[in-house]
Order: C-alpha cells, then sequence, then structure tokens
C-alpha cells in the first residue's frame, strides 16, 4: 500500500543543512497497523509528513497505492491527498466551526451538494459515537471527543490510508485506550491501513502489527511486534522495549556486583520470558519438583502483545554447580526465552 | 443648549460618521486582502514569496511613518484626481482610506499569524487550495481577532476624521475649533469633547460584542 524508498529530507537550520531523514526504506501492507515509534526528533513526524507529501523529501521516491507521490504535481497531490487522511496530536479542529461543519470540511472543499454531506456527516458522528454534539463547537468538547471528530473528519472522504501523528499523546491513558480501540475497529471495519506514529510504546503494543523504530533518521529495526519487543536486536529498541518489558535489575539487585562464573552462596539470576503458548505451561512448578534448587522470583509480569500473552519474570537460584547447570539446561530446552544475568550474592 | 448649537452637532456628528463609515468601508475593502497578501507572502506562508512580502512591507511601513496631517495635504493632488476635488467631506476621505488600509492590513496580518499552524496544515492534508485554506480557514478562524482589530481602526479614523477638518472635511472635529476655539464658545467645544467620547464608547462597545459573538474558543 505504502512503499518509501531511500527517502532522505535535508532541512537548511541556521548552522547549515541538518539531515532529518537519511534513508529509509519501508513497505507498509495493505489492511495492516504500521507503527512508527522513535525518540522526538527522530525525525518520525517529518517522516510520515512524507508519506503525503506535506514534506516534500528531498529524494527518495514515495509510492501510495500504486501512485508515484514523488513524480506528481502539486494538484495532483492535492487530488491524491483527500485519500490519505491524517488526525493530528492536537486535533487541528476549526474553532469556528461546529462538529458537524468540522466533519463535512473536507467534502465542501470538493463542493460536495449538502445532502449529499449530510448522508456522508450523519453516520460518521454515530460511529465516533458524537451524534448528540454535531451542533456544539469544539471548545465545547473534551480532548477525547475532539480527537474523534478530527477522525470523523479523516473518514469523510473514504480514505485508503489513515495517518496517526502522535494521535493519543496529548490525551490520558484511559482516553488513549478507547481512541486506539476507535482506530483498530474503524482498521477491522474499513480494511483502512493504518500509520501510527508515536513515542509511547504501549500504543504500538496495543494496536500494530508490525513497528519500525526510528533512530536519527534511520530505521533502526523492524518487524512484527511481538518479536521485536520479544526479541530486540538495536540498542535504541531495548531502551523503547524495556519501558513494557523491564530489562533493569529491580530495587537494590542493579548495585551489585554481577559476576559470569560461580560464586559459592551466590544465586543465578536468569531473565525468563514466556509468549504465546509457553506462558501457559507450568514450567516453574515442573523445575522446582525436577530440582534440588532453590528458586525466587524477584521480578515478575505479564501481558498482552496483539492478544498473544506474554510474561517476563526474573528469577533467582542457588545450588551446587551441577544442579544448576542442569536447570539450565532444562529452562533453554522449554519454549522460552532465557537470557542469563549472572550470579550475584 | 441653545438650538443652533443642537443643529451644528447635530450636523458635524453626521458628517464624521458619514467620513468614518465610508472611510472604513473602502480601508477593509482594501486593507483586508493587503493583511492576506503579507501574511501568505511571509516566511512559512502558504505561498512564501520573500521579494513580494519585503517590497508590500516597505511601503506600509512608509505609508504608516507619515502624519496623517502631512500625508493629507501632501496628498492633495492625487485626491483631486479621485473624486475631483480637494476640499469637503467626501475629499476628506481619500487620505482617510489612504492612512487606513496600511493599518488594517498589518492589523490583519497579525490576527491571521494567530491562527494556529496545525489547522493550515490539516486544511493542506485534506487536499484544500491555498484559495480555500484563505476563505475556509484562515479569515473564518481569525474573525474574531479581525474584528477586535478594526474596532481599533474605526476609532482612529474618528481621530483622523477631526483632522480633516483642516481641509473643510467638515465633522465633529472642524466643529471644535472653528466654533469652539476660533470663536470662544467653550460650551460648543465642550459638547463636541463629550459626544466624541460618547462616540467612541460606543464603537467599542459594538466591537466587543461583535468579536464576543463571533468566538467560538
Amino acid at each position: 500500500m505504502i512503499r518509501l524508498s531511500n527517502i532522505k529530507k535535508t532541512f537548511q537550520g541556521p548552522n547549515g543543512p541538518v539531515e532529518a531523514i537519511k534513508g529509509v526504506d519501508l513497505h507498509i501492507e495493505p489492511g495492516e497497523i504500521f507503527g512508527i515509534v522513535g525518540l522526538s526528533g527522530a525525525g518520525k513526524s517529518t517522516l510520515v509528513r512524507c508519506i503525503n507529501m506535506l514534506e516534500k523529501p528531498t529524494s527518495g521516491q514515495v509510492i501510495v497505492d500504486g501512485k508515484d507521490l514523488t513524480a506528481m504535481s502539486e494538484s495532483q497531490l492535492r487530488e491524491v491527498r483527500k485519500s490519505i487522511a491524517m488526525i493530528f496530536q492536537h486535533f487541528n479542529l476549526l474553532s469556528s466551526a461546529t462538529v458537524y461543519d468540522n466533519v463535512a470540511f473536507p467534502l465542501r472543499l470538493s463542493n460536495t451538494p449538502e445532502d449529499k454531506i449530510r448522508e456522508k456527516v450523519l453516520p460518521l458522528l454515530e460511529l465516533v459515537g458524537l451524534s448528540d454534539k454535531a451542533d456544539n463547537y469544539p471548545a465545547q468538547l473534551s480532548g477525547g471527543q475532539k480527537q474523534r471528530v478530527g477522525i470523523a473528519r479523516a473518514l469523510a472522504n473514504d480514505p485508503k490510508v489513515l495517518l496517526c501523528d502522535e494521535a493519543t499523546s496529548a490525551l490520558d491513558p484511559q482516553t488513549t485506550k478507547a481512541i486506539l480501540s476507535l482506530i483498530k475497529d474503524i482498521n477491522k471495519k474499513m480494511g483502512l491501513t493504518v500509520v501510527v506514529i508515536t513515542h509511547e510504546m504501549a500504543v504500538i503494543t496495543d494496536i500494530c502489527d508490525r513497528v519500525a523504530v526510528l533512530s536519527d533518521g534511520v530505521v533502526a529495526e523492524c518487524g512484527q511486534v511481538l518479536e521485536v519487543f520479544t526479541n530486540p536486536q538495536q540498542e535504541i529498541t531495548k531502551q523503547f522495549t524495556g519501558v513494557i518489558l523491564s530489562r533493569e535489575l529491580p530495587g537494590d539487585l542493579k548495585d551489585r556486583e554481577i559476576s559470569q562464573e560461580p560464586v559459592s552462596g551466590a544465586q543465578l539470576l536468569i531473565w525468563l520470558t514466556f509468549i504465546g503458548n509457553s506462558a501457559d505451561e507450568p514450567v516453574l512448578s515442573t523445575m522446582i519438583r525436577k530440582f534440588d534448587a532453590d528458586v525466587s522470583i524477584l521480578y515478575g509480569m505479564v501481558g498482552e502483545i496483539q492478544s498473544t500473552p506474554f510474561g517476563r519474570m526474573l528469577i533467582g537460584i542457588t545450588g551446587d554447580d551441577s544442579t544448576v547447570k542442569s536447570l539450565l539446561e532444562y529452562l533453554k530446552g522449554r519454549d522460552l526465552m532465557v537470557e542469563v544475568v549472572g550470579y550475584v550474592k | 443648549m441653545s438650538s443652533d448649537m443642537f443643529a451644528l452637532l447635530a450636523k458635524a456628528l453626521g458628517e464624521t460618521v458619514y467620513m468614518v463609515a465610508i472611510s472604513m468601508f473602502f480601508s477593509s475593502l482594501l486593507g483586508i486582502p493587503l493583511g492576506v497578501l503579507l501574511y501568505i507572502t511571509n516566511k512559512g506562508g502558504i505561498l512564501e514569496c520573500k521579494p513580494v512580502n519585503k517590497l508590500v512591507g516597505l511601503i506600509v511601513n512608509a505609508v504608516r511613518s507619515i502624519p496623517f496631517i502631512i500625508l493629507m495635504v501632501s496628498i492633495i493632488p492625487f485626491t483631486r484626481m479621485i473624486v475631483g476635488t480637494s476640499i469637503g467631506t467626501t475629499a476628506a476621505m481619500v487620505p482617510l482610506v489612504l492612512a487606513s488600509v496600511p493599518f488594517i492590513g498589518r492589523q490583519v496580518e497579525t490576527s491571521l499569524m494567530e491562527v494556529p499552524d496545525g489547522i493550515i496544515e490539516a486544511a493542506r492534508s485534506m487536499g484544500a487550495t491555498s484559495s480555500q485554506i484563505i476563505r475556509r480557514v484562515l479569515l473564518p478562524e481569525a474573525m474574531p481577532s479581525i474584528v477586535a482589530q478594526l474596532t481599533t481602526v474605526v476609532i482612529a479614523l474618528v481621530g483622523e476624521s477631526a483632522m480633516a477638518g483642516a481641509i473643510g472635511g467638515g465633522g465633529l472635529g472642524d466643529l471644535a475649533i472653528r466654533y469652539g476655539y476660533q470663536r470662544f464658545r467653550p460650551e460648543i467645544m465642550v459638547a463636541t469633547v463629550v459626544v466624541l467620547i460618547v462616540l467612541v464608547q460606543l464603537v467599542q462597545f459594538l466591537g466587543n460584542r461583535l468579536a464576543a459573538s463571533l468566538n467560538k474558543r
């Protein structure tokens, strides 16, 4: 649906040119929810604006729905933008227009007759749950309601692609959840391709199928959300996923010395990550019954990524060397991920 | 209050209102598009064009730096060309419009700057043309602020129209000078000032009301 090839974007800054995007290749499939995550300044807002050419890339090619946007004239672009909708962090509604008129706005731009507009706007307001607010002005709405208006407005032209630029970053966690599930609903119902830009990892794990981690203008890592989360390769990805899946040793363990060689009286710290079916398997209880070692759970969490259950646990094992070794063998043979931290007293 | 004073005041007030209203109409007709031009050609504007912006800005600043009384007498040949005469109420409106157009231009430019960039970007993302952005986004969004700014211009016009008395423009200023000052009738001076105060208060009140009713923020 969307193919970005070797996108580069350079801005003229006060201290010479600044390279915001340094060669990005992405392929986004029709109907998927694709996440782009990155720290502020990583270039994600610039990148998403390259998809609808609000920012023209310095070089590279943007293909949306088979059309090469980089080869289009300004008037051709205006036409094609009607099928690439966008929602924003600060909603960007017309403060001087009612909810109804805001949703009708994109239709009025193409001189749609008023009765056709009505037929379109009312069901959209119904879809986003704002039928009773049609005559209100944006200032009378809450943040979540404003974003619902933004979504209804975005859908007015029956777009093929929906770009979400930090669409939930100005909302509280509960409203964020509601808006995300609305976006997911729309994606399912209408088969819309959705691109989500965010700095919040929870947004990615909630709704995205695939994710690209953008760092310093390049894609550091890209893949299925579950894959990237449970097995991050790059340092930047580890930082991001660490927000959801902790990689830091809890409490005072952080400050203690860790040895890779067995130390008498020390416990061996191991991170265990359970994904999918293995999350149901009674690994721990089997392990405790089978081996003559003490197992303490130092940290644990469970959650869901894309409706796949996962869990992560830090355990400490004490026992004689050979027992610990065979216990480790046993764990590695199970359907889970094992990361050995080291021995700590 | 003597009856001749009442008649004088009524006539002068009529002239002032006529001068201000007609001048305001033509000034807005020219000044609002000028403000839009200044805004859209500015850096980051939807039709960014540095040379045009610099040139227009320069002319606006030049006209605005000329004191009204000097502007008025220095353009007498131009006034004669436009309205056929250089004295009288109608003739006074030419310099009034000329002085107000750049003033309104700057005021409208300031109002437009208050429209958040995000709203313009949203309109662009929906495929709006530049003229659609101006007519359907910029002007409606800035309208409460433009109305408040134009109220200030009307009040400035009331003041400037008083100076137009100097070229036989008539109006309240002319009355105050000729009767109140030159013929030693302080009661006319006082009455004129009172009428001016009431007039300005009324304009400000109506302007505020209109701006508030347009403001949905």
